[in-house]
């Protein structure tokens, strides 16, 4: 009997187990609590920090994006572009492709749209330029990507190191070409007067329509279409792909090659459409941003709308707050995000495990119970 | 010669910045984790570092000689301090909740640029007068280091803390290689579920490596901003982008210390050539910065294309390890 008594009280306070399924609205409940607590704590953290009524915090960061019309639209033009950029991520992703290129994909599809503007804007019909446009910034966001992929499906080279720093050489070819095509002060390319993309309704519109139409499109090429399908087989198991005869190389480099074409599209839009000149921050580090919208989302293009909508809604708030309240560092938004990343990235576990807490009172009544809460 | 040697001199500068990140780098790695926070967190380890020396500074009265113990110790282990909270969030979301590696990685370097931007915009205020103070400290060499030529110049000019990091990287080498708790944790990263078979405890070496190997990286911000950068701290992603280099190195030195430390000052040549050779005009210059990453993406292919039994990562780096999996 002692002997049995001793062995209880070594047990742990409380154990886990993995969850076999977990209903769909309890993982959504889950993720708003998350969300939901980590909102209340940049709160708490923003009034302590700054002294702000954290009440002042949540009007400043509605009115950050509601405030004005064209700030409405801007949330929606930056959602859009976020979107796409984790749109185009996804597939690798899904591939188990840890493509943290994005950044550079986006820069070097502003570079060929940029290059085709300057010596072909004005030659050439506006049409034709445009086309040209679309054709060098996706074949240009393409080869960015399918460097590292050819790497990855030859000798299994590590790709996240690869991407990343292929993102470095995107920067540094643009900080070259704006040095020599410079035509402000100070080291900058003044907006181009000629071959930018038309505008449609207003000049947030066209880009928000291309999002719209990317995101329907991927969700049925991964939901849908037999290389999709290719993509999960991969994803899961490379072995499993094999045997069923999929060619792994194949799938990986023309997954990459849509990967990256997609990135170099939101380049032309950033340079073609919006900013109408490049710089070396053109791509805003949307391709680490996109990486938390795909993950948030869990791969879901639908979803992702949401998340996309979730974080440029925090960024362009909090940037209204530390311009409001006086706070001179930028830095503020980062550690907020950060702050919410942390939150959303813990509840998976809370999805994916279960906790038991051992009960000592309910252990000596039963052992074989588990002490199950 | 003479501008050779000042050249080598900045590339050792820039090199050790790499070496702290990489020594932190490859201890988590051995663990079985792959920190992609590693940027983010030298950025915290930096502002705490800083902070220190703002704190020790602001409590000495005015144009008094500031005490070369105190002021790196205060700092050095202000810098530990902060880059662990860093470590303490990443090893708790994916020790303990298990979470994807890569995206927590990435969320801690959100976070850290951020977090070292505002402690750096609270402390900048002093960073002018204090920190050219006390960067002479931190870049204090042995007195006779200026007698010896070439000599004393390439191997005894140094500040403290580059001196440090080829100790600890010789230290890390010996520990990962001789003695038990390191070959434990080659284990630990190897195949978590035998080291756990065997009696050893996983989480606590886990969260061990993580959180030392943080306060390594943490270090290296500071020695960034007090040395290297000669005191002055620019913007985090000037950081982040050593903090990148140094996790590739890590690749580079195929997970071993002591290859770390000729390596990290390899890239620190790479990384000073553009300014370092002549007769070339400030176009050339900018296409060259190009250089490091390449060399990096030309090893990373080298080392995959020729792949030996000895330069393959750990095991079980990345894997989640959960006890009752089959």
């Amino acid at each position: 009997m002692t002997n049995s008594n001793k062995t209880q009280q070594r047990e742990p306070l409380f154990h886990i187990t993995k969850r076999t399924d977990i209903p769909l609205w309890k993982s959504l409940l889950i993720r708003v609590g998350a969300i939901v607590l980590g909102l209340l704590i940049i709160a708490i953290i923003c009034s302590i920090m700054f002294g702000i009524n954290p009440f002042a915090v949540f009007a400043t960061i509605i009115e950050g994006n509601f405030g004005t019309e064209r700030r409405f639209w801007i949330l929606l033009q930056d959602t859009a572009l976020l979107l796409v950029v984790g749109l185009a991520l996804i597939p690798a992703f899904k591939m188990k492709f840890w493509n943290l290129g994005g950044n550079g994909q986006v820069l070097v599809g502003a570079l060929a749209t940029v290059a085709v503007m300057k010596f072909l804007g004005g030659e050439l019909p506006d049409g034709i330029v445009w086309v040209i446009m679309l054709l060098a910034s996706v074949i240009a966001g393409a080869i960015w990507a399918v460097i590292p992929a050819i790497f990855k499906a030859f000798f299994n080279t590590n790709e996240s190191l690869f991407t990343l720093m292929m993102n470095y050489i995107a920067e540094a070819l643009v900080l070259y070409f704006v040095y020599i095509w410079k035509t402000g002060a100070s080291d900058t390319i003044e907006p181009m007067p000629m071959g930018n993309l038309p505008t449609i309704g207003n000049p947030f519109l066209l880009t928000i329509i291309v999002a719209a139409i990317i995101t329907v499109f991927l969700a049925i090429y991964l939901k849908f279409s037999k290389h999709g399908y290719e993509i999960s087989v991969v994803g899961e198991s490379q072995n499993t792909a094999k045997y069923i005869g999929i060619n792994v190389k194949k799938v990986v480099i023309r997954t990459l090659v849509l990967s990256g074409a997609m990135c170099g599209l939101v380049g032309l839009l950033l340079a073609g459409a919006i900013d109408h000149t490049m710089s070396a921050t053109t791509a805003q580090n949307m391709g680490f941003t996109g990486i938390m919208v795909a993950w948030l989302a869990k791969f879901n293009p639908i979803i992702m709308v949401l998340s996309a909508l979730g974080i440029q809604f925090l960024t362009k708030g909090m940037g209204r707050v530390q311009k409001k309240f006086g706070i001179t560092s930028d830095a503020v938004s980062n550690i907020m995000i950060g702050l919410i990343y942390f939150f959303v990235i813990a509840c998976e576990f809370f999805i994916s495990y279960k906790i038991h807490i051992n009960l000592k009172s309910k252990n000596k009544a039963k052992n074989s119970d588990g002490g199950n809460k | 010669m003479g501008d050779y040697i000042v050249h080598i001199v900045t590339a050792i500068g820039v090199g050790i910045v790499f070496l702290y990140g990489c020594l932190g780098e490859i201890l988590t790695e051995k663990s079985g984790h792959l920190n992609l926070g590693i940027p983010g967190i030298m950025c915290m380890g930096a502002a705490g570092g800083c902070y220190g020396v703002s704190v020790y500074m602001g409590t000495l009265s005015n144009n008094a000689e500031p005490s070369w113990f105190l002021l790196l110790f205060i700092s050095i282990i202000l810098a530990a301090l902060f880059a662990c909270i860093g470590g303490l969030i990443y090893a708790f979301l994916t020790v303990s909740l298990r979470c994807n590696q890569n995206v927590t990685g990435l969320a801690i370097t959100t976070f850290g640029s951020g977090f070292a931007e505002y402690v750096m915009s609270m402390v900048k205020s002093n960073e002018g007068t204090e920190f050219a103070i006390a960067k002479l400290k931190f870049k204090a060499s042995l007195p006779f280091a200026g007698n010896l030529g070439w000599f004393g110049q390439i191997f005894l000019s140094h500040g403290f803390l580059v001196y440090f990091a080829i100790v600890l990287a010789i230290l890390m080498w010996f520990t990962l290689k001789k003695t038990r708790i390191g070959l434990n944790l080659c284990a630990v990263g190897e195949n978590p579920a035998t080291a756990d078979a065997a009696g050893i405890n996983v989480t606590a070496y886990k969260y061990v490596a993580i959180l030392v190997g943080s306060a390594i990286v943490g270090v290296g911000g500071l020695f960034y901003v007090m040395d290297s950068n000669n005191g002055s701290w620019e913007n985090a992603s000037t950081l982040l982008a050593y903090g990148w280099l140094a996790i590739a190195l890590v690749i580079f030195a195929v997970w071993k210390p002591n290859f770390a430390i000729l390596g990290s000052i390899l890239f620190g040549i790479f990384y000073i050539a553009p300014n370092a050779i002549k007769g070339i005009d400030l176009a050339t210059m900018k296409i060259f910065k190009i250089f490091p990453y390449l060399i990096t993406v030309i090893v990373l292919i080298f080392t995959s294309v020729f792949d030996s039994k000895n330069a393959q990562p750990p095991a079980g780096l990345g894997l989640t390890y959960f006890r009752e999996d089959r």
